[in-house]
């Protein structure tokens, strides 16, 4: 076996060293009704060649977006990843490293992630982040639960516009922390009376910006409202490349920002692994989950950098600890900040700029289209269609035209027909002038 | 002086005035690199982008006003930095990592190679599941070997960690208590244990109760039958323990436990001692998490990510969470809502369906290992252990008698009276050109030295790791005759990026980014 430097002899050699006569010694605490002797029934072991080709088969099955038209968002996006990012991210130093619990022989890994933490607080507009989590979706429940710790409270109110996978993960994790919810329902084209819901026992309100069905609006003032009753602004956000172009969540007064990272540096991966990011103001950076690096001096007064603050965490509070969680997201976060290192402030303005305007002229052309309607009034580079049927089987048709055409709300929604019409479409600086015709013309067709 | 500094001032152009500054303060490869944010050098860019066509803008009126203040750097600039960085690091590329409970094996190319298929990595969650069958396939695959491997029924793959996994475990148990009426508020965990188990169950809604190890580094089983008890919702073990032990009395420990009324949860994190030859279902337990960063070696990447499926009993199953496939007539499907078939699943534990990209290179790593290939990577774990064990015996302390299973651990007895501590000890370890093992883990013997090999070390690399303890172990003995010098570990690392670094002052007065030099006044005012 490829992987195994050992050799029958060497295993012989270091059996009679250790003073047994054969391997299943070494097992023999094992209770003898647990032991497995002989193989277990799965295929036996192949060679690169003959796994690349069963592989290669599993994987020929898909349509890959990039061969076809591609407009799928809701929370995952297709964005041209430049080459550098996974040359770097494949250095085995990076690749094939720990966490860096010692810090002198993992400097490399602690500078790139305070390299992160400053990225994440720059374009969120927040005062600091820490060095990530799983994705955004249980990001955003550990911000409902960092919030119910830092108000001492326990009821927090999701906007109707959050993510249903969000909201979910919020309210599978609320149900066994016991924390309250109010999920509002979801509210396409807005319309909703958040305010209202605050009282004296609300810890945080959280909305996503822009929201599910690609609206972008300003919560300055509601962040007041939060303030004036003691609770915190939660802001959600999934498309984090949205930052190079409009107001972040900081300047309107976020309390915590809890993100999805994937546009930076990560492939579609068919939803994983992503990397969560996790931003708040500096007073509540002891109440925060995750890990976090810092700037200190070794002892020759050199600058370097070690984690910090790890009374928070599990391995030193155990049970006290402010979240649960110990590996997070480190590669998925190098490829984000090599990613945005590239872009750097002119590539990133322009890239959401790009971004926007594609988005834009896809929603003129399809909203040309008889019966279908662009339902919002603001968007960055992800809109919501009401088609004059329902989207599924209209996006089912088109896949099999190989047209990728968004997603249908219905997918994530499946119980609430009101939705049934309505198609998310996602339009990134990948989707050309040639795809947006095609899509036009596709549906055109299928709704004929 | 310490040893570099010797080295530099034997070099005639050390220290020399009118030397230009380079990259590494002209020590040689030994390179200083700023921030990012320190090397701005406006105008460039690393990135080509066309000019956007002009639109009307849509933002509502949001647009960002102010700039964000990211650095510009060419691709040249940013490829050094990254590549300067990580030279500053250890990696199990680099030689033997032999953190114990965190199995720091090779990480195979071929894997990386697979997980970047296009079929793989270029899919969207959301597609149609009519265009994505071959992913399903894949997942479906892996699903069947960890059940295989695990002789469990069902598998959760969600969890994108393993405390993830321990969420989803303790979930699906306290699911399954509540619906038959059974209200249960406490979970043993033993002093052992990660120190995820305990911070899973308080984030669960249980409050958490230790149970001591016997003499022997087993769960000490009447303590655990003393603590036992109608309240109780579960046992959180880790088994082998982390102390390299085999719980011998697992199935009474699982029989009590059930007697109990509870259920049996376990701690996966060292699956690496027994895949293939021991089948977690055969020993009692109801739940078991699985590290796919750990036994199947996706790579770690600095801390993640990972990804913790979790195996679980038929009476488990039907609360795990969604999304799960199922077979239908037309292919794979997907069961994505907490609804219909899947109304008891405990809902959902993160977006979309779990670590695609963590799957395909644990089911590559499966296949090209084989039925035999694992059972051999367990053998071979294991002795590779013990044979540091019994290098070891004569020059450390081990904690516990007797065989252990993939990892050995040792106490700091073997450093009494030289003045020299555990920490310092694997400071001195990082001077001879080694990762420390885990230090002062588990709680349960003083200042603990854990030393997992992994089976993709050979025997001359144990040889030389033996070697090398066996010495620096010898020179802390002379500490007590006088010959030797304690310091010389306080000291240690000198050959290093960095010396030892100021953890106090990092916690007392934190900097946890990067911030341009006027509003770091402002934020001194």
């Amino acid at each position: 076996m490829r992987y195994l430097p050992l050799t029958d002899a060497d295993r012989r050699d270091m059996l009679a060293t250790i003073g047994v006569p054969s391997i299943d010694d070494l097992f023999a605490e094992v209770p003898a009704a647990a032991r497995h002797d002989g193989l277990l029934d799965l295929p036996r072991a192949m060679g690169e060649l003959e796994v690349e080709r069963r592989l290669a088969a599993m994987a020929a099955k898909n349509t890959v977006a990039g061969a076809v038209p591609f407009f799928l968002g809701a929370g995952s996006y297709r964005h041209h990843v430049p080459a550098a990012v996974d040359h770097l991210i494949q250095r085995g130093e990076f690749l094939t490293s720990y966490t860096p619990y010692q810090p002198e022989l993992a400097q490399g890994t602690l500078q790139y992630l305070f390299e992160f933490q400053t990225q994440v607080a720059l374009l969120t507009g927040m005062e600091v982040a820490n060095a990530s989590l799983y994705d955004g979706a249980t990001a955003c429940a550990e911000a409902v639960a960092m919030a119910g710790r830092i108000t001492r409270r326990n009821k927090s109110v999701l906007s109707g516009g959050l993510h249903p996978h969000y909201r979910a993960v919020c309210e599978t994790y609320a149900r066994f922390a016991g924390e309250e919810l109010q999920a509002q329902d979801p509210a396409p084209g807005g319309g909703e009376d958040l305010a209202g819901l605050i009282d004296g026992e609300t810890a945080c309100v959280v909305v996503q910006n822009p929201d599910f069905y690609g609206e972008i609006r300003d919560y300055s003032q509601l962040a007041q409202i939060c303030h004036q009753n003691g609770a915190l602004l939660v802001v959600i956000v999934t498309e984090i490349l949205c930052l190079g172009a409009i107001t972040p969540p900081g300047e309107m007064g976020a309390d915590i920002v809890a993100a999805e990272g994937q546009s930076f540096g990560n492939a579609l991966n068919f939803g994983g692994p992503y990397v969560g990011l996790f931003a708040s103001r500096e007073k509540f950076v002891r109440q925060m989950p995750g890990r976090l690096v810092g700037e200190t001096t070794d002892a020759e007064g050199r600058r370097g950098w070690v984690l910090t603050l790890s009374t928070r965490e599990q391995h030193i509070r155990r049970e006290k600890a402010t979240s649960n969680i110990c590996t997070n997201s480190g590669l998925c976060a190098l490829a984000f900040t090599i990613h945005l290192s590239l872009l750097g402030e002119a590539g990133l303005t322009r890239l959401a700029k790009l971004n926007h305007a594609t988005a834009v002229t896809a929603a003129e052309r399809l909203a040309k289209i008889p019966g279908v309607k662009v339902v919002n009034n603001s968007f960055f580079n992800e809109f919501a269609l009401r088609l004059p049927k329902p989207a599924a089987p209209v996006v089912e048709a088109l896949a099999q035209r190989g047209i990728l055409a968004g997603v249908p709300v219905s997918r994530l929604y499946p119980e609430r027909g009101e939705l049934a019409d309505l198609l998310l479409v996602a339009a990134t600086e990948t989707v050309t002038a040639d795809d947006i015709e095609r899509l036009a013309a596709g549906l055109t067709e299928v709704l004929r | 002086m310490n040893e570099w500094s010797q080295a530099l001032s034997r070099h005639p152009s050390a220290g020399d005035a009118t030397t230009v500054q380079t990259i590494s303060g002209n020590r040689g490869l030994q390179i200083e690199e700023p921030l990012l944010f320190e090397q701005d050098s406006p105008g460039h860019c690393g990135v080509d982008l066309p000019e956007p066509p002009s639109v009307t803008s849509r933002l509502g009126g949001l647009d960002r006003k102010r700039p964000i203040g990211l650095p510009g750097l060419s691709e040249p600039q940013i490829v050094r930095h990254f590549t300067r960085l990580s030279q500053k690091n250890y990696a199990i590329d680099t030689g033997l990592y032999p953190l114990g409970s965190c199995t720091m094996k090779h990480n195979p190319r071929l894997n990386e190679k697979m997980a970047r298929l296009a079929g793989f990595a270029d899919i969207h969650p959301l597609q149609p599941v009519s265009t994505v069958q071959g992913a399903l396939e894949l997942i479906d695959t892996l699903a069947h070997w960890l059940k295989t491997l695990t002789g469990m029924p069902a598998v959760a793959l969600p969890p994108a960690a393993g405390a993830h996994g321990e969420l989803c475990g303790i979930m699906t148990i306290r699911a399954a208590l509540e619906a038959r009426g059974d209200k249960r508020s406490r979970i043993l965990v033993p002093e052992s244990a990660h120190g995820t188990n305990p911070a899973t169950a308080a984030a669960t809604g249980y409050s958490v109760e230790s149970i001591p190890a016997n003499e022997r580094g087993r769960v000490d089983l009447a303590a655990l039958r003393a603590k036992l008890g109608p309240d109780v919702a579960a046992l959180m073990l880790t088994n082998p323990n982390t102390c390299g032990l085999f719980e011998d009395q697992i199935l009474e420990i699982a029989e009590a436990v059930h007697r109990a009324g509870a259920f049996f949860y376990c701690d996966g994190a060292n699956f690496n001692a027994i895949v293939g030859r021991v089948r977690p279902a055969e020993l009692g337990i109801d739940a078991l998490h699985i590290n796919l960063h750990k036994t199947f070696s996706t790579p770690h990447g600095g801390g993640g990510p990972g990804s913790g499926p979790v195996v679980l009993a038929a009476e488990l199953a039907p609360y795990a969470p969604v999304p799960w496939i199922v077979h239908g007539a037309g292919g794979f499907g997907l069961v994505e809502h907490d609804s219909g078939d899947a109304a008891r699943s405990i809902g959902r534990l993160k977006g979309f369906h779990g670590q695609m990209g963590m799957f395909v290179r644990a089911l590559a790593y499966m296949m090209s290992h084989g039925s035999d290939g694992l059972k051999q990577v367990a053998e071979d774990a294991v002795l590779n252990a013990n044979y540091l064990r019994v290098k070891l015996a004569g020059a450390l302390s081990a904690a516990f008698p007797g065989i252990c299973m993939h990892e050995v651990l040792f106490d700091d007895e073997f450093l009494e009276g030289t003045g020299v501590t555990t920490l310092d000890f694997a400071k001195a370890l990082i001077d001879q050109g080694f990762h420390p093992m885990t230090m002062y883990f588990p709680l349960v013997v003083h200042g603990a030295l854990l030393i997992e090999p992994t089976e993709t070390e050979s025997k001359a690399s144990l040889d030389q790791f033996a070697a090398v303890l066996t010495g620096l172990a010898a020179r802390a003995q002379s500490i007590k005759t006088g010959a030797g010098d304690a310091a010389s570990f306080r000291e240690a690392p000198l050959l290093t990026p960095r010396r030892r670094l100021d953890e106090t002052t990092a916690a007392r007065k934190p900097v946890l980014r990067w911030r341009p030099a006027p509003v770091q006044q402002q934020a001194a005012e």
